[in-house]
């Protein structure tokens, strides 16, 4: 039974591209608060599941609510501000200092560049801070990518597969923040091969396959 | 809407200075153009020809393309497109911001060709600073129209390739308009109604963008 606090619910939802079912037909409901892992085989649908969350590719039949806004009808723009996405691709201007990358995202959600200093602390870059971004590893990447998050501090993380490239460190690093951001509100969805690390966690499990759910830990 | 211009534009500028690919490949593309214009004209008709300003347009042209695509491939990756799609920007804004820094590169761009041109194939200077102003115009909206075709091309296969073919036809008006222009500014002529001709292109080409950006990004 779906609570008034679920921060996301879907009904049957499907997304298709060019006539190709991503999505075919997931129910879910996630709670306010909670640590929420995506499984599945590559093409599960675990991308897709993230992407419409996101408000990133339409939902073709169907409904849904993320956050309050309906996925159809909704303002779209409305609720990706309200979202944070961190792709497994690179999601920042290469050309662009890690400073730089904050200053343009603080400034465009009208937030103060003063907790910048304090977000690359958290995250460990504050000895690269004015490295342009390409020069970058793959986990001080991901690492800006979790500062880009801290700093806009939305209510719904999003996260595709982010222990790609992660050491052990990293990935202990990871865990750790997710924890202390569930542990602060927010609501964190992560798409990830493995399982989680940290045993105190305890993320619920959900496995997609053929783009549906078929199996969950609630 | 024009804070996010402002944003966008001051991203775009500061990207370009960083990576100096218009400093380094794109003008001395253009004025390897220019020169090769000169040669083709022969040492004793370019001062004389009437052929100076359809040359400089020309290679404008050919650098505005490559402009427009460099401008697209800054937020090309797919990542990089879906964080900033999650940042909630206003489209018309975004527009607004890459129009205005494609029309700074191509400003700088023109005034070098516009200095190559006058070195290069003799053109008169003082025609040519007669012509600066519908110059400015002219690459104004060739930025606004580039910035709205290259969203509808951004992404797609062959996206550098398809995005000639599809700006050709919206950039001709203006190339013919910035040309006669020119050319009444060095040979005299009607000026003011060309002037006023790109005027209006300008505007008509930043009230579609403005209204148009969002749904082609979405697209």
């Amino acid at each position: 039974m779906a609570g008034d606090l679920d921060v996301v619910r879907l009904r049957d939802a499907v997304v298709l591209s060019n006539g190709f079912p991503l999505l075919s037909g997931v129910d879910l409901d996630i709670p306010s608060g909670s640590l929420n892992v995506v499984t599945g085989a590559n093409g599960a649908g675990k991308t897709s599941l993230l992407r419409l969350l996101a408000g990133l590719v339409a939902l073709s039949t169907g409904t849904g609510t993320v956050a309050g806004i309906d996925l159809i009808e909704g303002d779209q723009r409305q609720l990706r501000r309200r979202v944070g996405w961190l792709g497994h691709e690179g999601s920042f201007y290469n050309d662009l200092s890690v400073r730089e990358n904050l200053v343009f995202a603080a400034r465009a959600l009208e937030r103060p560049t003063s907790d910048i200093e304090s977000v690359v602390e958290r995250v460990g870059l504050a000895h690269r801070v004015d490295t342009t971004t390409k020069k970058l590893s793959a986990g001080q990447r991901r690492r800006l990518g979790l500062a880009w998050l801290l700093l806009r501090r939305p209510e719904l993380w999003l996260l595709d597969e982010p222990y790609a490239s992660l050491d052990d460190s990293g990935r202990t690093f990871f865990d750790d923040l997710l924890g202390d951001v569930v542990a602060g509100g927010a609501t964190v969805v992560v798409s990830a091969h493995d399982p989680l690390r940290s045993s105190a966690l305890r993320p619920r499990t959900i496995l997609l396959a053929g783009g549906r759910v078929v199996r969950d830990s609630a | 809407m024009i804070r996010v211009a402002l944003l966008v534009a001051a991203k775009d500028l500061r990207i370009e200075l960083r990576s100096r690919v218009l400093l380094w490949q794109v003008v001395p593309f253009g004025v390897m153009a220019l020169l090769l214009s000169g040669l083709a004209l022969g040492p004793d008709h370019a001062g004389n020809s009437s052929a100076g300003p359809g040359l400089f347009y020309l290679v404008t042209l050919f650098v505005a393309l490559l402009m427009i695509n460099r401008s697209q491939a800054i937020e090309g990756t797919p990542g990089t497109k879906a964080s900033i799609a999650t940042l909630g920007l206003d489209p018309a804004g975004v527009f607004l911001g890459k129009s205005l820094a494609l029309a700074v590169e191509l400003w700088v761009t023109g005034l070098v060709l516009l200095g190559g041109a006058v070195l290069v194939l003799h053109t008169a200077l003082h025609g040519a600073l007669v012509a600066l102003p519908s110059i400015l115009v002219t690459l104004g909206a060739m930025s606004a129209a580039g910035t709205l075709y290259g969203a509808i091309t951004a992404g797609g296969d062959g996206s550098a390739t398809l995005l000639p073919v599809l700006t050709l036809p919206a950039f001709a008006p203006l190339l013919i308009a910035g040309e006669r222009s020119f050319s009444s500014a060095l040979h005299g002529g009607a000026l003011w109604e060309w002037w006023v001709i790109l005027a209006v292109a300008l505007a008509a080409y930043l009230a579609v963008g403005i209204l148009l950006y969002g749904v082609l990004e979405e697209s």
